[in-house]
């Protein structure tokens, strides 16, 4: 079934999210407040994490969505801007941008193949 | 809790506990400015089958939870808000409805969760918060519940001693919040001790009194004249003379009240008041203040003996005492009790209190406020936290007495708690003196810091006004001190410095309170002015740096920022240039002062540093406030030196130019 394979595919694809450091428990957290009443839950709350782009919060924000890696590069981030090292903050800067975008461009083919495979599957981890 | 809560679908919270679907229809308020996190945080309760309300602005769950016709059974609120700090609203709520709250925060630091245990959070929830967590805080609504009816009870017609043994053995203090709860019990039953009056108690059930801003400061100014030792729910019920109102409420409330005091006067722990513990916490730091004015001034023998009396009953912020202290002393010594109490100096005090000279300048200064007014003051700083703060402003910008009174005035609305205490007491700062105006002025200036740095605690604010009426005055009556004219227009500058570093952590709206201080910081600027004097801010600028060096001044300069104030004050006093001392005197408050706490301080040491000034011995002591953080003051003694340290002491809040360029006050009101 196109689905099926849909849903595995999309399987696959959360797996590999975790799997790659992209997202941790939080973001399973959030998947299983998805249920019917709010299918794209999760999808909503990223997208709400997206658009304050305030790199200076990043940190913050990232790991209410479970998004471990550009959590990480932003705490770096933010350290090399509180101790005033501007190369730091520059290098850490780039580094965080790559992983935001990188981060970004994943869940949105995530969320997009989740909506075509289906509401259902998506909050299911054991898939 | 209403007995007789009828909102919700379950009533089950409000009332004891329990219906088969408890918890279930919990009704949950949630304050958090990451929509994020409130969207997590609402889908999660919800789950949950609470009832939710979401806010993503602090000023706007207030208001709803004041509304009437809204009932909420327990708060959510993360700690840092752009618009209101977390736990001053955890205050609020606290003090105005009573209902458990939770504080949030993606920091896990034990210093801010020790932070929100003190504040009266009844849990602490790290962020990310998961599911789980939110699951049981139910727990926090029943135990909340259980707790006041046994406090009803207990002052009810059950037997005051078996109640009272119960509720500590019987609490299921199950969370954290238990030692919160514990400990308010065991000072209910200490209050039950004092107070047999019953006749109210026999009801049982009694509904839930919401303490309104009026109420509050109607509670405030019956504790602040009964004397905060002599307050007893009985006779504060008595002055008070609300119908319908239970020595019990009172009592409870009272509890609550203790314990904010305590917390301000907390912050001057870090000074190492050793008094605060002894004495209540409003005193604590003003009794260390005293402890160490006195000493410094016995030691200069500047003091007379009289005045350290006074000073010291001051300084233990005694009403009692206010009636024996000359005014000058006595003022002063209100000045700093309330500056110890309210500043952190605690610390840097005791060692530039040596500088008996401040002693003199507070005899010589008819410190128009009464002991009492500055006890009050400093009642009301600790407790106004948030009227401090306009007092503070108050004062800042009027820069005249009139002003000050007049803000003091004001500050009362802004607390909620404003109390009339402050009203009341206002009138009587304007009463003297002139001189020490300066001390008064920057005491005014600090205690308004100090209530505004309290935020929320409202009550306190009558001191603090008091303070700014004193600060006024010595301001005005720039016949007797010359620099008095800084006070008042530098507590604007104060207020910046304040609300610059450290205070905003409490309160932004602490501005005003500098506003207080910003006299101390004029006191600076006619310091630095009047460097001649001998007091060289630069003295002072380094006795905050030194944070403990205070000695290295050339006088016993206290390096607490108070003393700075004073030194500020004394150089205003000299060549009447109020404009430096403002501006230390805003460092000082500043710096002591992260917290309202500090602000009391910094009162308390301005107080020092007028009271010198006034004497004009200008011995300032440039004692170090400790409490400010030292190394505040950069190497610059100059009046931006000084404002610098200040500044840095705020936090790092990054040196100011000696005229506050706070870009909130203009500083400059004061007339020297």
């Amino acid at each position: 079934m196109e689905r099926n394979q849909l849903r595995r595919q999309l399987a696959v694809m959360r797996q590999s999210l975790f799997d790659q450091g992209f997202l941790d428990e939080q973001f399973i957290q959030l998947e299983e407040l998805q249920d019917d009443a709010n299918p794209n839950f999760v999808e909503e709350i990223v997208t709400l994490e997206k658009s304050p782009l305030d790199f200076n919060k990043l940190d913050s924000y990232m790991h209410h969505i479970g998004a471990k890696k550009v959590k990480a590069e932003s705490t770096h981030f933010r350290e090399y801007c509180k101790a005033g090292n501007a190369e730091g903050c520059l290098r850490t800067f780039q580094q965080l941008k790559k992983e935001y975008t990188t981060l970004k461009k994943k869940l949105e083919a995530y969320f997009q193949m989740a909506r075509q495979a289906g509401p259902k599957e998506i909050a299911g981890r054991s898939k | 809790m209403n007995l007789s809560n009828d909102k919700g679908s379950m009533s089950t919270a409000s009332s004891s506990v329990v219906s088969d679907k408890f918890p279930a229809g919990l009704r949950v308020l949630v304050v958090d400015d990451d929509p994020t996190c409130l969207k997590i945080l609402e889908k999660m309760l919800r789950t949950c089958y609470y009832d939710v309300t979401k806010s993503n602005r602090a000023e706007h769950a207030l208001d709803m939870l004041r509304d009437k016709r809204k009932v909420f059974d327990i708060v959510i609120s993360d700690v840092h808000m752009p618009d209101m700090d977390g736990f001053k609203l955890l205050e609020q709520v606290g003090l105005e409805m009573d209902l458990p709250v939770i504080m949030m925060s993606a920091d896990d630091s034990k210093s801010v969760v020790m932070k929100g245990v003190t504040h009266g959070a009844c849990d602490y929830l790290i962020k990310p918060v998961r599911i789980e967590a939110l699951k049981n805080i139910w727990q926090h609504v029943v135990r909340k519940k259980k707790n006041e009816w046994r406090e009803l009870e207990q002052s009810g017609s059950v037997d005051e001693g078996d109640r009272l043994q119960k509720p500590s053995e019987d609490v299921d203090y199950s969370s954290s919040a238990n030692e919160g709860n514990w400990r308010s019990s065991k000072r209910r039953k200490d209050e039950e001790e004092e107070a047999d009056d019953r006749d109210d108690s026999s009801t049982l059930k009694k509904p839930r009194v919401v303490w309104s801003v009026e109420l509050h400061q109607q509670f405030v100014a019956a504790v602040n004249q009964l004397g905060i030792d002599k307050a007893v729910p009985k006779k504060i019920l008595e002055l008070m003379n609300v119908p319908g109102l239970t020595r019990e409420n009172v009592a409870s409330h009272l509890q609550k009240y203790r314990l904010y005091l305590r917390r301000l006067s907390g912050v001057s722990q870090h000074q190492g008041n050793s008094f605060m513990s002894s004495q209540e916490a409003t005193y604590g730091p003003l009794s260390s203040l005293n402890g160490l004015d006195l000493q410094t001034l016995a030691a200069a023998g500047q003091i007379p003996a009289q005045s350290l009396a006074t000073l010291q009953a001051a300084g233990l912020s005694r009403p009692t005492a206010k009636s024996g202290i000359p005014m000058p002393l006595v003022d002063q010594r209100n000045l700093f009790s309330f500056e110890n109490a309210k500043l952190r100096f605690g610390e840097g005090q005791p060692q530039h209190m040596s500088s008996g000279k401040q002693m003199n300048l507070l005899h010589g200064i008819p410190t128009s406020m009464e002991p009492k007014q500055l006890v009050n003051l400093h009642h009301s700083a600790q407790s106004l936290g948030g009227m401090n703060m306009q007092v503070g402003a108050h004062g800042g910008h009027s820069g005249q007495s009139s002003s000050l009174l007049m803000q003091m005035a004001q500050p009362q609305a802004r607390g909620q708690i404003l109390n009339e205490p402050a009203g009341g007491q206002v009138p009587r700062l304007p009463t003297s003196t002139g001189q020490p105006i300066l001390s008064n002025g920057i005491s005014g200036g600090v205690l308004a810091r100090n209530g505004i740095g309290e935020n929320g605690r409202g009550t306190g604010y009558n001191p603090v006004s008091q303070t700014s009426s004193m600060l006024n005055f010595p301001l005005n009556h720039t016949a007797e001190l010359p620099g008095n004219s800084f006070p008042l227009g530098s507590t604007p500058g104060i207020s910046n410095l304040p609300s610059k570093g450290g205070y905003q952590e409490d309160a932004n709206s602490d501005i005003k309170g500098s506003a207080g201080f910003i006299a101390s910081y004029d006191i600076f600027n006619d310091l630095q002015q009047h460097k001649s004097n001998g007091w060289e801010l630069q003295n002072v600028g380094l006795t905050f740096d030194a944070s403990q060096h205070s000695n290295s001044l050339q006088s016993n300069i206290a390096v607490a920022p108070s003393v700075l104030i004073n030194q500020a004050y004394s150089s205003s006093q000299r060549s009447g240039q109020s404009s430096n001392a403002s501006v230390t005197g805003k460092a000082i408050f500043s710096v002591g002062e992260g917290t309202e706490h500090g602000n009391g301080q910094n009162v308390g040491q301005h107080q020092h540093l007028t009271n010198l000034l006034g004497d004009n011995s200008m011995r300032v002591k440039t004692e170090r406030d400790a409490s400010f953080q030292p190394a505040l003051f950069p190497q610059h003694f100059g009046q931006e030196d000084l404002m610098s340290a200040i500044l840095k002491q705020q936090d790092g809040i990054g040196p100011a130019e000696n005229e506050f360029d706070f870009d909130e006050y203009p500083l400059d009101n004061i007339p020297v």
